[in-house]
């Protein structure tokens, strides 16, 4: 029998839906677990990123933690994917690009209504925010991308199969959305 | 005995009338070339270049170029659809198309194509342009993040709706739709939810408002079928 391919995955600035919907396979990540074994995945909590053959990254790069998680992915990983919307085109949370960083703080954490003691958090356990939010292949080399917002988990299912089976990809139409 | 006018699209025989263009004759026979700045009721514009075929060893665009006796084109050959995919890439990456925030998502002939072709990465660095919103019109909302330039608008305004509300300014990445009233806003223009301008916008820049979601997503036009039916998606 092969041995198994290693696989690990990260949530960067996304809402984890692409990881809800991974886990929305059901019963088949019985089958996925056949021909994978999880390294760092928020599925394990498994802090450390040994290397890898497949990394799979949802979301885009918002902050410095982001970068830093990318560039460690593409290093550690023979074959890295990017997953949903923000991974791909920086989805919902790029549309903070067309504003100055320094006015959306100040919207938020300075001049919004309700707020007491109005200050821009600043502290070593969260990141910083970059000025604009890009997506993945912008700053690495992504080797495959799926699209959706998220994909569903049965387009998770299919393309993970393809690709790991060594079979052409090709989503059929109903698996293709980007929304 | 008069010859029977027709051309060959993809080794199928097509007949035409004088003065129809390849796009017309394509129609009328039920055959599918990809478009975004074609509407039939209009003047073509041959902006957009997905509508490329090639003609008899030539790549010409199928909305401008007059059928002619015994034409072989091509549409559907791999490397067409990989120039219109590159095409919608660009598209995709000049704007700000966010289609899981886009109320037109579904219904979008930009997102539609893109499937068609089943365009699977962005390839391009994106622009994210700084544009607005022009939501002062109480019927109508104008979103210019999601504009292609495709001049349907312009062209119904001015050509069906006689009240050319809309023009293009600017040269180059530059260009941008604007409307024609003193202030620019839609409010002041002689827009009205009636209008063929209305009808036309291949993307979601032009909306009704308090109808955007009258259909849920996943149940639109294209969440149930390909915006061409008959090209080959799931065999």
């Amino acid at each position: 029998m092969m041995a198994k391919l290693r696989i690990a995955t990260a949530s960067l600035a996304g809402c984890f839906g692409c990881h809800m919907a991974l886990l929305d396979m059901d019963e088949r990540l019985l089958d996925l677990l056949e021909l994978v074994e999880f390294d760092r995945t928020p599925l394990t909590d498994q802090k450390e990123l040994q290397p890898c053959d497949i990394g799979l990254l949802e979301g885009g790069v918002a902050n410095e933690d982001n970068l830093a998680t990318l560039k460690l992915f593409r290093q550690q990983c023979k074959i890295l994917i990017a997953i949903g919307a923000c991974a791909l085109n920086g989805g919902i949370p790029a549309m903070r690009n067309s504003f100055d960083l320094k006015d959306i703080l100040a919207e938020s954490y300075l001049n919004g209504m309700g707020l007491a003691n109005s200050q821009i958090p600043q502290d070593a356990e969260i990141p910083a925010l970059l000025n604009h939010v890009q997506p993945l292949h912008e700053i690495v080399k992504i080797d495959y991308f799926l699209p959706g917002c998220p994909p569903s988990g049965e387009t998770i299912w299919l393309f993970l199969q393809q690709l790991l089976t060594g079979q052409p990809l090709h989503l059929p139409y109903h698996c293709l959305h980007y929304d | 005995m008069a010859e029977t006018a027709e051309i060959f699209i993809d080794g199928q025989r097509v007949a035409f009338q004088a003065e129809q263009t390849i796009m017309m004759a394509a129609h009328a026979a039920g055959i599918y070339i990809p478009h975004l700045c074609h509407h039939p009721e209009l003047k073509p514009h041959g902006s957009c270049r997905l509508c490329v075929v090639e003609v008899n060893g030539r790549k010409l665009s199928a909305c401008t170029t007059l059928a002619q006796q015994g034409q072989i084109i091509h549409n559907q050959r791999a490397d067409l659809i990989a120039s219109r995919r590159c095409v919608l890439q660009l598209l995709f990456v000049e704007g700000n198309h966010v289609c899981p925030a886009c109320e037109k998502s579904g219904d979008c002939q930009l997102q539609a194509l893109a499937y068609a072709v089943e365009m699977i990465s962005p390839r391009f660095a994106h622009f994210y342009p700084q544009r607005t919103v022009d939501a002062s019109h109480p019927d109508i909302l104008l979103d210019y993040n999601r504009c292609i330039l495709c001049e349907l608008c312009l062209r119904a305004s001015r050509d069906v709706d006689h009240k050319n509300v809309f023009s293009l300014q600017q040269r180059g990445d530059k260009t941008h739709l604007s409307v024609n009233s003193a202030s620019g806003q839609l409010a002041d223009s002689t827009l009205a939810l009636g209008d063929k301008a209305m009808q036309v916008c291949p993307v979601g820049a032009l909306l009704s408002k308090q109808t955007a979601y009258q259909t849920p997503i996943g149940a639109r036009l294209y969440d149930q079928k390909p915006i061409a039916q008959g090209e080959a998606h799931d065999g």
